[in-house]
């Protein structure tokens, strides 16, 4: 179900990917699939230990070992400041980044890289590990995130004290920083409520499940050049930080993107690829490094476990007075959890008079999070969405007429400080509510639920380049690793632009060295900012064309118009000419100035904010707690749908992962904080047998900074699922579950208590 | 240990290899053969990005020996299109935009394609339990389903 579109003759349609006949055939190369000459096996020694000194590490007997080229530790990583760089949606801070590929003095988690080896065989590889010696102390640790914020929790780092809390502490704890949000006065606005609804939610740390691991190929060159070839979400955003961590010219790097095998975020930042560069030039020789599963899981990051409070009250006619969170969000080993945006986000689909957010940015002993589609809002807006819905029972009202009633509309102020623009968040609830599955009848044991979600989406620094080949088609290079569909809009938005066929199209994901930096696949920013440098240089070309026609014709290029691929003529006067192609003008490009290109770069601005509204059905057990969706339908308005099926394709991905989220996947340790589920088998993630069909209906209130308005689609379809779900539950069986997932043992307690 | 020699038939082609003893399957096709079409998601046989048929047998590939090859007919994702020709499925696939990344589309194509060999007019939930070994963390199943159930109806007509 589509609003359609009629103005367009590609932007809408769904026409077969460019690139899909290479990853139905198997012949697509990711990241483990790339072989060099005399390439060596790189493997990666981690710490069993959730928290230990290391006092030293002998490698001499893995040196020893015939067949064994390189051995790194961190007396081979360089020491560097601390320095945070914007990473996405998140921060980095390269020295923590550089004691994260490689523990320094101290394992902060189970999985924690303490050295690696390169050797002519896995076999080997696995020998030399097993002969390197670690001296470790083990000292005290902490997982949970309220249990590390406790004034006699183990410490991660002796350095730490709080960022913004006045004055500074002098006590170093595990709070790495407070954040506050802050608009009206709270306390008046519960004063004039009706009803008051508070509740405290926890919510698991649950990984992005990518099915690709983390791969790299180095080569180092003898004259300090280097070539890398890894599974990246940004490949020039790996090329900067490991030209920083091995202190080489950002020149002397150049970085080929693989296909990508899934990253949902967690593929933004490097682990394997400067530990592969190291030992390559260590060893002289190239070097592949590929992740197990089970270090995958260790190692790479999950998003954060957190710990919310939330407060909303309303007045009796279900106006929101005032909302107030309190959220405390694990960073894993290092800072630089998704805080910031979750506290964001928290009340933003909502136009509240008085809001009040506190967040916390907590480091415990788990891998370091990494973003996690829509990074930080699906914690906080669970947790938000729940009260809502537990407002709306009270109330007795519908949870959608309830939204409606408090809904941000174009001009609302945002609680965390700018004023919507054009926004169809409305829209995405009116066209909820008219769903048939809304008003379809449920039978015993089922109940339904609704929420929704904001996401803001980004733009940022994106290029393309477009070449016309001698034939009159098109080459046409973007630097944004493809992660679901990307090239197939890319070519559809050039298409549209010169009005061509869209299989004249042939695009590519270039290396770093061969077009403008363009910043990573990330923030639902691909098709929005990424598309607009395509549609940039798309239309430098039709400008070239026209001057190409214009001396082909010996008139002003003024007299000629670019139209429906075709270079005419702009009226009567401009003369009498045959309309030329693209192949005419290309076949005669040398007789008017040599072959047409052109490049675009640019920062995007004017990213559409995101909404999304989700209806679940759900079926509970009673003598299991099994919870079963029946029926599953997500509502979002992404601007203007560029490829229709690829973006019902991101809503239907990002609402699965939602609900293996609510139901299924959690982090889970044991007593000495060593991960217990590291596998498929026990983490486990949704499969086809627990889903039903999702079914998608995309809202199209275009973003008018984008030529084609193009929002963003790939994160908010993440947000709602969790409160859809739990609302659905709770509509079933009268429980209202505040924590996550709802697996069948928890949902049986809460059965048996009755609460 | 010295290496072994196995003589099998890989995608209609008879092949020879040399393995290790404790090689595994896919780590023969995708190291020795260079058929990197098989992926490995996990090594522990949960993902089925590594599915081949071994016989008229799913198999996950990082489960069997490399070995254990020795004398059998392997299909891999790199023999299921007919030379210019995709199988019904790969079409089907591209047509219905069935795949998002791609790294598990090779192991979900191996496996529909032997339930259809078996159940030629499968329903959703058989589609579902059979593909339930092979996981997908892009595209929610939705599509995969519907291309794997329109291919299926297809290929009766046909």
């Amino acid at each position: 179900m589509t609003v359609e579109s009629k103005k367009y003759k590609w932007v809408g349609t769904s026409p077969v990917r460019p690139d899909g006949n290479d990853k139905v055939t198997g012949r697509a190369k990711f990241g483990a699939d790339l072989m060099l000459p005399g390439m060596l096996t790189g493997k990666v020694l981690r710490s069993p230990h959730a928290h230990a000194n290391i006092k030293s590490i002998d490698t001499s007997k893995a040196e020893a070992l015939p067949g064994v080229k390189a051995v790194i530790t961190s007396a081979d990583v360089a020491e560097l400041e601390s320095e945070w760089v914007p990473a996405g949606e998140l921060q980095l801070n390269f020295r923590d980044l550089a004691h994260n590929i490689m523990a320094n003095g101290k394992a902060l988690y189970d999985g924690h890289a303490v050295a690696a080896v390169a050797a002519t065989s896995a076999a080997i590889a696995d020998a030399a590990l097993d002969l390197i010696k670690v001296d470790y102390e083990v000292l005290p640790h902490v997982i949970d995130v309220e249990e590390a914020m406790e004034a006699d929790a183990p410490v991660l780092h002796a350095d730490m004290f709080t960022d913004g809390v006045t004055p500074k502490p002098t006590k170093a704890s595990n709070i790495f920083k407070e954040v506050d949000i802050a608009v009206g006065d709270v306390e008046a606005g519960f004063a004039k409520a009706d009803l008051v609804v508070e509740r405290s939610f926890k919510t698991a740390p649950v990984h992005q499940a990518y099915l690709e691991p983390h791969a790299a190929v180095a080569s180092f060159s003898e004259d300090g050049q280097a070539e890398l070839w890894c599974c990246t979400q940004g490949h020039f955003v790996v090329r900067a930080y490991c030209a920083k961590l091995l202190g080489m010219d950002i020149a002397d790097l150049r970085v080929t993107a693989s296909e990508i095998g899934g990253g949902f975020g967690g593929k933004t930042t490097v682990y394997l690829e400067p530990v592969a560069l190291m030992l390559s030039r260590k060893a002289g020789k190239p070097v592949r490094a590929v992740m197990t599963r089970d270090e995958v899981f260790r190692a790479s990051g999950p998003t954060s476990g957190a710990a919310s409070w939330v407060k909303v009250g309303v007045t009796n006619d279900g106006t929101i007075v005032a909302g107030e969170a309190i959220l405390k969000y694990q960073a894993g080993a290092f800072a630089g959890s998704p805080i910031q945006p979750g506290c964001m986000c928290a009340f933003a689909p909502y136009d509240i008079e008085n809001v009040k957010v506190k967040g916390y940015d907590v480091v415990t002993n788990r891998s370091k999070v990494a973003a996690y589609r829509a990074p930080g809002a699906p914690i906080s807006e669970h947790a938000v969405e729940s009260v809502i819905d537990e407002i709306a029972k009270k109330l007795g009202m519908d949870p959608i007429e309830l939204r409606e009633k408090n809904a941000a509309r174009e001009g609302t102020n945002a609680a965390y400080g700018p004023k919507f623009g054009v926004i169809g968040f409305a829209d995405t609830l009116a066209a909820a509510k008219a769903h048939p599955h809304y008003s379809a009848p449920l039978g015993p044991n089922q109940g339904r639920g609704v929420a929704s979600g904001f996401w803001f989406n980004i733009g940022g620094s994106s290029s393309a380049t477009v070449n016309v080949n001698e034939d009159g088609t098109l080459a046409l290079a973007t630097g944004s690793p493809d992660i679901g569909g990307s090239r197939a809009s890319m070519a559809i938005m050039a298409a549209e632009t010169l009005g061509i066929e869209v299989t004249d199209v042939r695009p590519i994901v270039a290396d770093t060295a061969s077009l403008g930096y363009t910043f990573l696949t990330g923030g639902s920013r691909v098709t929005f900012a990424t598309g607009m440098a395509v549609i940039e240089a798309s239309k430098k070309i039709a400008l070239e064309l026209r001057e190409r026609a214009a001396k082909t014709w010996d008139i002003s290029v003024d007299a000629v118009i670019w139209e429906d691929g075709l270079a005419k003529p702009a009226g009567a006067n401009a003369g009498d000419f045959e309309p030329l192609t693209l192949a005419d003008l290309a076949a005669k490009a040398n007789q008017t100035g040599g072959p047409i290109s052109s490049a675009a770069s640019l920062n995007a601005e004017g990213a559409g904010p995101g909404f999304g509204t989700h209806i679940c059905d759900v079926e509970v057990d009673p003598e299991t707690g099994a919870v079963k969706v029946l029926r599953y339908t997500a509502v979002q308005d992404c601007g203007q749908a560029i490829h229709k099926a690829y973006v019902e394709g991101q809503i239907q991905g990002g609402a699965a992962q939602g609900i293996g989220w609510a139901l299924n996947e959690e982090y889970i340790y044991d007593e000495k904080g060593r991960l217990d589920n590291a596998s498929f088998l026990d983490y486990r993630i949704p499969v086809a047998s627990d889903l039903p069909m999702i079914d998608t209906v995309i809202v199209e209130v275009a973003n008018p900074t984008h030529p084609y308005g193009v929002r963003g689609v790939g994160e908010v379809p993440i947000i709602p699922p969790m409160a859809t779900v739990a609302n659905a539950i709770d509509s079933a069986i009268g429980i209202r579950l505040t924590e996550l997932p709802m697996s069948p043992p928890r949902v049986l307690a809460a059965l048996d208590n009755g609460s | 240990m010295a290496k072994i020699h196995v003589t099998t038939t890989i995608n209609g082609e008879p092949v020879e290899f040399l393995c290790e003893p404790q090689q595994t399957m896919l780590d023969v096709l995708r190291d020795e053969l260079r058929l990197t079409g098989s992926k490995e998601g996990c090594a522990t046989g949960d993902c089925g990005a590594c599915s081949v048929t071994v016989g008229d047998r799913l198999v996950c590939s990082c489960l069997m020996l490399g070995a254990e090859a020795e004398g059998q007919e392997i299909e891999t994702i790199e023999g299921m299109a007919d030379g210019d020709t995709l199988h019904p499925l790969q079409q089907k696939f591209l047509e219905e935009a069935a795949l998002q990344c791609g790294i598990c589309t090779p192991g979900v194509l191996i496996a529909a394609k032997a339930l259809l060999a078996k159940n030629p007019d499968p329903s959703e939930s058989e589609v579902r339990y059979w593909l339930a070994g092979n996981l997908c963390r892009c595209t929610g199943y939705d599509k995969i389903i519907r291309a794997v159930m329109d291919c299926a109806a297809d290929m009766r007509g046909a």
